[in-house]
């Protein structure tokens, strides 16, 4: 058994089938990245993922660990927006899951990890967009999860910020030997990031592709093979009447 | 060909910067220094504008009596009854606002967590909220007497709507998406709500307040017109039936200063509170004059 198991028989939002018939599995230390148009149901498939849409049939198997925690779960979701609480500083939000009584030492280390010393006390109105997503990344890292599943998490930054993001969550997700789902419609994004990729078609067309990325670590954004694997992408995509 | 160009400065001067840059104690001393006094200025102005009229003849001192002789009227009234009028009034106030108040988080927080318990219980609210406070008045009075409880209920119950009207409104406002992250942690419903949709509701839920007490102020004086043997509506009754109106001005002008008073100082719980919103009015203290 994988790290996780997803089994979609359908999912419809009121008469419109958006997934119908996937399977999708994570195993440990895995980065697998979702790619595909709006409106193909990558958003909602994690969604069913981190058990926040129970509104489909199907089944999500996550395997625990074998201590048995129950009280946090083994997933994580960082979503497109920060979603941080406006009236929580750095600090209050990165350990939001424990509410008031949260782990200062675990915090300042997230703090220190991604790049936010100094700003423990400021509260979300005085962050950028890109120190934001920090913030809410390092939320997602204080439960201490297994699978880490990001919702086009980048997409709201500008390129730059979206470069150093990158390699941020790829270095905090190595150091912790961590899973992550990532959704994205950025195919250098995919690449760069993923082990994996899935391609989804469009409307209910489900996963038409998928490719593995057989790069070594740490990658260069500039690699021949990243630009030869763009092709075959591009090729699957357009199979896939995306584009 | 004309090029035209667009320039702008700069609005922050160097006086600004030099304040910046100044010490916190030096910084708080000036903050009490430089009150804004552009505020005294109507009130002062109308005050010399009918000691005018009334020195020169021009209206009545019967009619309105010149600020100077209500100045002797307040010194008299400040030996004897004036503070215990305030401070019947004042408790009333506090009393009631704070029982229909407490009563509205309850009921607000309940009807907009549970629509079950909205459809049941909206309608009847409504329906009840059209009612004028005042029409309450002869049926509190054959219920509970012309005592102090009637008047309590009657200023809790104006207090209630506003309060609860704004809390039920700010909890169906939360943004789905911050209620979402909580979901993702598996945090029960108490949890939700103390964490999330309490806090995001307190800019509603301060603007009911503040309201709620406005309201508890003029229901204090309309049941205090109408039976009672202290209190601020009192004067204002007294001073109708001995045909002073400067007793009866000393009551409005009571009724302003403590309506300010009561809304200033909760205007600075409610800035202490909501310091984090990221709003027109906290960026820039709104548009400047």
């Amino acid at each position: 058994m994988s790290l996780l198991d997803i089994d979609v028989r359908e999912k419809a939002f009121g008469k419109t089938i958006v997934l119908h018939d996937i399977k999708l599995s994570l195993d440990d230390s895995q980065a697998a990245v979702l790619l595909g148009p709006s409106g193909c149901g990558k958003s909602t498939l994690l969604r069913i993922a981190a058990g926040l849409d129970k509104q489909f049939s199907g089944s999500v198997s996550v395997k625990t660990g074998q201590d048995g925690n129950t009280k946090s779960p083994p997933v994580a979701f960082v979503f497109q927006e920060p979603r941080l609480m406006p009236w929580l500083t750095v600090s209050q939000n990165i350990g939001f899951a424990d509410g008031a009584k949260y782990d200062t030492g675990r915090v300042n280390g997230l703090i220190a990890d991604v790049g936010l010393t100094g700003h423990a006390a400021t509260l979300p109105k005085a962050l950028s967009g890109g120190m934001a997503q920090r913030v809410a990344i390092a939320r997602a890292l204080y439960t201490e999860p297994r699978i880490l599943l990001l919702d086009e998490p980048f997409s709201a930054v500008d390129a730059f910020t979206r470069m150093k993001l990158q390699d941020l969550v790829l270095k905090l997700v190595e150091q912790r030997g961590i899973s992550f789902l990532l959704v994205t419609h950025d195919i250098d994004e995919a690449l760069y990031l993923g082990d994996r990729i899935y391609v989804m078609g469009a409307g209910d067309g489900g996963i038409q592709h998928d490719l593995s990325v057989d790069v070594p670590r740490p990658r260069d954004r500039r690699a021949a093979r990243l630009a030869e694997l763009k092709s075959d992408v591009l090729t699957a995509l357009q199979a896939a009447h995306v584009i | 060909m004309t090029i035209s160009t667009h320039e702008f400065r700069g609005e922050a001067q160097d006086e600004q910067i030099k304040t910046r840059s100044s010490r916190a104690s030096s910084r708080i001393i000036a903050k009490i220094v430089s009150v804004d006094l552009r505020g005294a200025i109507v009130p002062v102005g109308a005050l010399a504008l009918l000691e005018l009229f009334v020195r020169m003849g021009w209206i009545s001192p019967y009619v309105l009596p010149p600020p100077s002789d209500l100045y002797e009227t307040f010194l008299y009234l400040a030996e004897g009854p004036l503070w215990t009028n305030i401070g019947a009034s004042a408790l009333r106030v506090l009393t009631g606002f704070v029982i229909g108040s407490l009563l509205a988080v309850i009921v607000g927080s309940v009807v907009g967590l549970w629509y079950s318990a909205e459809r049941y219980l909206e309608p009847s609210f409504q329906a009840l909220r059209a009612v004028p406070s005042l029409a309450w008045v002869p049926l509190l009075m054959i219920w509970f007497g012309i005592g102090e409880t009637s008047k309590i209920v009657l200023i809790a119950k104006s207090a209630f709507f506003p309060v609860y009207l704004s809390l039920f409104s700010g909890i169906r406002n939360v943004d789905r998406k911050l209620v979402e992250v909580g979901e993702m942690y598996r945090q029960p419903l108490p949890v939700l709500v103390w964490r999330i949709l309490i806090p995001a509701s307190l800019p509603h839920l301060f603007t009911g307040l503040r309201y709620g007490l406005s309201l508890a102020w003029l229901s204090v004086v309309a049941a205090e017109l109408l039976a009672a043997s202290e209190g601020i509506g009192y004067m204002l009754s007294d001073g109708r039936e001995l045909s002073r109106p400067d007793l009866v001005l000393i009551a409005i002008i009571c009724l302003a200063v403590l309506g300010k008073v009561s809304d200033s100082l909760f205007k600075l719980i409610e800035d202490r509170c909501l310091s984090w919103r990221d709003s027109y009015a906290t960026a820039i203290g709104g548009r400047p004059a």
